[in-house]
């Protein structure tokens, strides 16, 4: 691209950023009071966090088709990487013993947080996405430190647990709907609850095992190595 | 109008902005990697309206919130996927970009 081209794209982009702050900047104020709609609704989601609540049952549908995209991002990235398998020649690899150390200390206790993220989304800022994105990054942390090999496939088990989050929340999505012909996604009143608390340890299961995924399918490094 | 600029008034103001400024990067620049992240580039301005302007009345709106947090982990994926299909890109040509294709050529 000549310099030309790149001055006109930059002046036509600053253009297009001061419509977009005119546009915002000109915006009415809301006309639907959709927090009071939340706080109205609050006692009916199972839950007594706002974000939970629309997550998981006001707008359930986003968060499971959102799943759905996840495992669909997963395949693509297999659908990729499994013609073009190569091992790096296993040369001279740093034993990282400071790394390996802290990464045994601090997975434990990630996972502890994940929990307790977990549980504490029905009440407090939390819930399936914070717990299964550090069950992700103590995976992570334990490929880099060479303690969890890359994954060439994953094999039955894996892919259960990348699927279980998904499965699960369509399961009870769909469930009560077919038994008395309610709406999908309507939880019975008295098990919300505990079925959100169920749906959201599915997810995140699954979402730490694709987040993870995604990364340990794209890593070529230490396919095998010494355990 | 007077203008008051409330703190999440300027949040969705800086988000209209990166949203420009990831525009531009992801034509400006050719290099696959630099167009990856500038589409993250955008895609964090765009979050940046949603929770801007949810807060605007004061009290901070759940629904745009939990919106958000579903497209950061759709981001997430979304650009490892961008990853692998450069990669392999690399992998099959060699190099990082896009062929030209450019019809007065």
């Amino acid at each position: 691209m000549t310099a030309m081209r790149a001055l006109l794209v930059i002046l036509l982009c600053s253009a297009f950023g001061a419509a977009l702050v005119y546009a915002i900047l000109q915006l009415p104020p809301q006309a639907v009071d959709l927090p009071q709609q939340v706080s109205a609704n609050i006692d009916e989601s199972g839950v007594a966090h706002p974000v939970t609540a629309v997550l998981l049952n006001f707008r359930g549908y986003d968060t499971m088709l959102e799943v759905a995209v996840l495992l669909l991002a997963l395949l693509g990235v297999l659908a990729g990487t499994s013609v073009e398998k190569r091992r790096r020649a296993a040369g001279e690899r740093p034993t990282l013993p400071l790394l390996r150390g802290f990464t045994r200390l601090i997975v434990p206790l990630m996972v502890l947080v994940a929990g307790y993220l977990l549980w504490a989304g029905s009440s407090m800022p939390g819930g399936a996405f914070q717990a299964g994105a550090v069950v992700a990054g103590a995976g992570v942390l334990l490929h880099l430190a060479r303690l969890l090999p890359a994954w060439a496939t994953p094999n039955l088990m894996q892919r259960w647990g990348l699927a279980i989050g998904f499965l699960v929340f369509l399961a009870f999505a769909a469930l009560p709907a077919l038994q008395d012909g309610s709406t999908m996604l309507q939880y019975p009143l008295a098990w919300a609850g505990a079925l959100i608390l169920l749906i959201e340890a599915g997810l995140t299961l699954s979402l730490g095992l694709l987040l993870a995924g995604l990364f340990l399918c794209l890593s070529d490094d230490g396919m095998e190595f010494e355990k | 109008m007077t203008l008051t600029l409330t703190p999440s008034l300027v949040y969705a103001l800086t988000g209209a902005l990166l949203f420009a400024i990831g525009v531009a990067g992801l034509i400006v620049r050719t290099h696959l990697l630099r167009k990856i992240l500038a589409f993250n580039v955008m895609g964090s301005g765009a979050f940046m309206v949603l929770v801007g302007l949810g807060q605007r009345a004061g009290i901070s709106d759940p629904v745009p919130q939990a919106m958000v947090l579903t497209g950061i982990v759709v981001a997430v994926a979304a650009t490892a996927l961008a990853l692998a299909l450069s990669r392999h890109l690399l992998l099959l040509t060699g190099n990082m970009h896009l062929p030209e294709n450019d019809p007065d050529a």
